[in-house]
């Protein structure tokens, strides 16, 4: 696979050395002179001096024969320019853009960026699931958000416990998984929940919290 | 451009201060976005219109600029990345009907001419005006 990195810093360093490690054919478009000859110092890849969004400078990167570009500056702008002319210009299948304000996200991806990511929405999004509540593990948000993955441990007074599958009111909720002592088990209306059991559960956004009280109880 | 129209223009340097003191003069409603505060000391003393500090790339920035009113927007800060990125959310987001970005890169302003955008690139212009001169006085021959 052949990829072209535009960035920075340590994010450009360490991104570049797990590609480098996956045997992809790297190139690196970095806008400062003494970063650009620091990291073709560090890392076998081929590492330009420039800037990214310069059709010139995405033509000597390589752009026409490269799988995916990721263009990770500290300016949204330069992330955006940088992706269309790699796509429109060179005909780079895959863009992915990283996005500084998470606003811009959902612009990126209509003006024609494949994936745009925001490290604030991102970063924000993991402090809320795993400061939520004890004993309960948001995993990710799926559907664009619509949905809920969470993991939960059952303790010893919780409300679920004892209880089968099919007694448990759980409305918009499904437990889809149990995790007993490692191993996997199917939920059937019979389960019988015990503590420590560690369910996966797919909930509505909505809906995640009246779920949960039913099998944990007050989780406040 | 007959009836009163809302602008937006984007960047308060020497041509974003002339054109939005010109258009507000001329009437227009005028909202000026620069990310600088002082930049807009370049504005002539008659001008009428908003001012806006912030960064147009942010889209909070935008909303500010009461974008989702402009009848027109001209992106010309001076660097080519933001003028083509908040015209291009101007026309996607906006809808705004007249979108026009300063471009000094002349490749750059090929391939997004390609893709529709309305642009003017300055470098290019002075080039062409310049070499007019000299074919017109015959020391260059085309």
């Amino acid at each position: 696979m052949r990829v072209i990195v535009i960035g920075q810093d340590k994010l450009a360093y360490f991104l570049g050395k797990h590609f480098v490690a996956k045997d992809y054919a790297l190139t690196l478009i970095i806008s400062r002179r003494d970063e650009a000859l620091a990291l073709s110092h560090k890392l076998s890849a081929t590492v330009l001096c420039g800037d990214g969004s310069e059709p010139a400078v995405l033509e000597d990167a390589g752009a026409y024969r490269a799988d995916v570009l990721l263009a990770l500056t500290g300016q949204d702008e330069n992330n955006l320019v940088a992706c269309q002319i790699a796509q429109k210009r060179f005909g780079v299948p895959r863009t992915i853009a990283l996005v500084n304000d998470p606003a811009n996200q959902a612009v990126f991806r209509q003006l024609g960026v494949s994936v745009a990511f925001s490290a604030t929405e991102i970063l924000g999004q993991l402090i809320e699931q795993q400061t939520d509540y004890k004993d309960i593990k948001s995993l990710i948000p799926v559907a664009d958000g619509d949905v809920h993955l969470a993991e939960i441990t059952l303790q010893p007074d919780s409300p679920a416990v004892a209880q089968s599958l099919k007694d448990l009111n759980l409305q918009a909720a499904i437990i889809t998984c149990i995790v007993r002592e490692g191993k996997v088990m199917i939920p059937k209306g019979s389960s019988q929940l015990q503590a420590g059991d560690r369910l996966i559960v797919i909930s509505q956004a909505g809906a995640y919290e009246a779920a949960y009280q039913v099998i944990m109880g007050d989780i406040s | 451009m007959a009836k009163t129209q809302e602008i937006v223009v984007v960047g308060c340097g020497r041509l974003g201060a002339l054109l939005a003191s010109h258009l507000s003069n001329q009437g227009h409603n005028v909202v000026i976005v620069d990310a600088r505060e002082v930049a807009f000391d370049q504005l002539s003393a008659e001008f009428s219109g908003f001012t806006v500090v912030g960064d147009a790339t942010e889209m909070a920035v935008l909303e500010q600029s009461r974008i989702n009113r402009a009848d027109c927007l001209l992106a010309v800060t001076d660097e080519d990345n933001i003028n083509l990125m908040v015209a291009q959310v101007a026309r996607t987001m906006f809808e705004v009907s007249t979108v026009i970005a300063r471009v000094y890169d002349p490749t750059r302003e090929a391939i997004y001419k390609e893709f529709g955008i309305d642009t003017i690139s300055p470098t290019q212009l002075s080039a062409d005006a310049l070499l007019n001169i000299l074919h017109q006085s015959s020391l260059v021959t085309s």
